[in-house]
């Protein structure tokens, strides 16, 4: 087996490691309703790691994709609700927003995680500002979404079939994609090569932001009531969910079908670690642990590589 | 005298500074000059902490691109938690919890570095990972009633000479050692050309796997020191002390004119930036500003100085 082809399957077989262990820790989980109930909140958590993903293509770095999670949640519990056409301008204006900070950071020039950095906290006065304190209530039709039963597989994981092979046919199919790609890798090549990286740039940042919105959106539908800091722990997330999965932080190598399943091992390890009712104080600690195994794997797979 | 003034505007600390007095004037006029000089009093104190964990930040930011420590929050917590576990109280074990604390805290920076060398893990998730370990730990150890620090703890952590808090004084001197550090000896110099150009510093001679391993060390003793001030400052240790230090030691260091990309550091900068952060907040809590419009001009005006500074190193 060619040692690049185990790289790409690594993220797949980490999944795979969680997976059988669960399964054996809990044989009940095995079944149409254990895999529905683990993996909900995979879908959310899915959608935010795509738009970091988005992000590290062009060697940036979201800091504030967490809050910004949180602050899509508040304005879809709460103007989305009561007034539709409304919310889904208010929505329009976070994703514009994102294209704004992706110009500004490239015709500054400035440190993508710093600006990102300081947007959080606009983000989250935001939400704070729409909702002070938990509450507000998901429309319906999100709701519906959101809890709707497949025959056969769960829908957790069709969705994020779907979300992962559509994203992979166009970052990494599309012409569009290979250019977006190349302006991680090479920026200077690309703007000679007559590309404007100022519209790249942005146009990453607007569809980060489009998937932070499904991402709040999926979230809302799930949790039915909003909260400014519920997703405050998808910026860590969403980073390690990019790296598990195979990309690196810069070159433009990413992938999204990895993404995805990073993001599904970081969910279902969650749900793994309380089958194995260890010691609710190191619950966190186990997750770091099996982050740095996973990590650890990853870089024995590159060195075998380069020994080559 | 105009040389010396250019000169000044030349340097990147030099605006963190402005903005911090241009912060404190506009509140004081706005409350008509009461308060002066509590609110830089008040100020002092609280930037005492983010400047012990700026410092090692930006030492860390200092050594190149990709380089930070997330792991900053947890280990002062844990630093905290050991230091009030060992004192329990009693003043004569005073010596031993800081002993521990700061033994736990370079365990902290030792396993941060070889995550980051051994298993060659990015610096972001290695430290990021390192620290839900520690954060484990420290809620492990934690468990039970808070217990309040030993009384001479708590009195050099609160105590002041002339309105100067005691612990502002002991990281000004802190501040000064390690600027000398940075422009005299090996090891700064190190840290500083390493960031340049990691290559170029091997080629040079330096040892370049020995100076990031002290950074990431040194980052973690100092995070366990504001760990065992800040307990003492807040009357024992809490599991949620040092979460508010993840932003606010990346902030400082960059709102100081630390190069994010590496390569150039100032502690000036770090003193600027503490003390504009905290007046900010105080200047819109003058003003009576709700917690969400807080949120948004702390955003803001970060974002605001970022420009500021960027525009300035492109014109040289």
């Amino acid at each position: 087996m060619s040692k690049s082809l185990l790289r790409s399957l690594l993220p797949f077989m980490s999944l795979a490691i969680v997976l059988g262990a669960t399964f054996y820790v809990q044989p009940r989980t095995m079944s149409y309703f254990g895999l529905n109930l683990m993996l909900q909140y995979a879908v959310p958590i899915a959608l935010a790691t795509i738009a970091q993903m988005f992000i590290i293509t062009v060697n940036d770095l979201d800091l504030s994709i967490g809050p910004f999670v949180g602050l899509v949640g508040c304005i879809s519990a709460t103007l989305l609700y009561t007034n539709p056409l409304l919310g889904i301008l208010a929505l329009l204006l976070c994703i514009a927003a994102y294209a704004a900070m992706g110009a500004l950071i490239h015709r500054r020039n400035l440190p993508a995680i710093v600006v990102t950095l300081g947007l959080s906290f606009v983000w989250l006065g935001i939400a704070v500002l729409i909702l002070p304190s938990p509450g507000g209530k998901a429309p319906e039709w999100l709701k519906a979404i959101m809890s709707v039963q497949l025959p056969y597989i769960p829908f957790p994981i069709v969705a994020a079939v779907v979300i992962g092979i559509a994203v992979h046919l166009a970052l990494m199919l599309s012409s569009y994609g290979v250019i977006a790609r190349g302006a991680g890798g090479n920026p200077k090549a690309m703007e000679r090569a007559g590309w404007s990286m100022l519209k790249t740039k942005a146009t990453m940042y607007a569809i980060a932001g489009f998937f932070g919105v499904l991402s709040g959106l999926s979230l809302l539908g799930l949790t039915t009531s909003a909260d400014a800091h519920v997703a405050d722990r998808y910026t860590l997330y969403s980073i390690a969910g990019v790296i598990l999965g195979g990309g690196e932080f810069i070159g433009g190598r990413v992938s999204p079908l990895g993404a995805v399943v990073g993001a599904l091992t970081l969910a279902l390890a969650g749900s793994f670690l309380i089958f194995l009712n260890i010691n609710p104080d190191w619950q966190i600690g186990a997750q770091g642990a099996i982050l740095i195994i996973v990590l650890a794997l990853k870089s024995l797979v590159v060195f075998w590589e380069q020994r080559r | 005298m105009m040389a010396q003034l250019r000169k000044l505007r030349s340097e990147p600390w030099i605006w963190s500074f402005v903005a911090a007095i241009g912060v404190w004037l506009v509140t004081i006029t706005y409350t008509g000059g009461q308060g002066a000089g509590e609110i830089l009093t008040a100020a002092l104190s609280f930037a005492t902490f983010s400047i012990i964990v700026g410092l090692g930040q930006m030492m860390v930011i200092t050594t190149g691109p990709g380089n930070v420590d997330l792991s900053i929050p947890a280990t002062i917590t844990l630093s905290g938690v050991v230091a009030m576990k060992v004192m329990d109280t009693n003043s004569d074990l005073l010596l031993l919890g800081i002993a521990a604390a700061l033994g736990v805290s370079f365990m902290v920076g030792v396993f941060n570095y070889a995550l980051i060398r051994l298993l060659r893990i990015p610096p972001i998730i290695a430290t990021l990972s390192a620290s839900f370990l520690v954060l484990s730990t420290a809620i492990y150890l934690g468990h039970g009633i808070r217990i309040k620090p030993p009384v001479p703890l708590d009195n050099f952590a609160t105590s002041r000479i002339l309105g100067i808090p005691l612990a502002a004084m002991l990281v000004l001197v802190l501040s000064i050692v390690l600027a000398v550090v940075i422009k005299r000896t090996i090891y700064g110099r190190a840290v500083v050309a390493i960031g340049q150009n990691p290559r170029a510093a091997w080629l040079a001679g330096f040892n370049v796997d020995q100076t990031r391993f002290i950074t990431y060390v040194l980052s973690a003793l100092l995070s366990g020191v504001c760990g065992i001030l800040l307990s003492g400052f807040s009357g024992g240790a809490a599991l949620n002390m040092g979460e508010e230090f993840l932003l606010a030691s990346i902030a400082v260091v960059v709102i100081g004119g630390t190069s994010v990309a590496g390569g150039r550091a100032s502690v000036p900068g770090i003193w600027g930036a503490a003390l504009f952060m905290y007046l900010l907040v105080t200047m819109l809590n003058t003003f009576g500003a709700s917690a969400g419009v807080r949120l948004i001009m702390t955003g803001l005006i970060i974002i605001t100085v970022i420009i500021l500074a960027a525009e300035k190193n492109q014109a040289r």
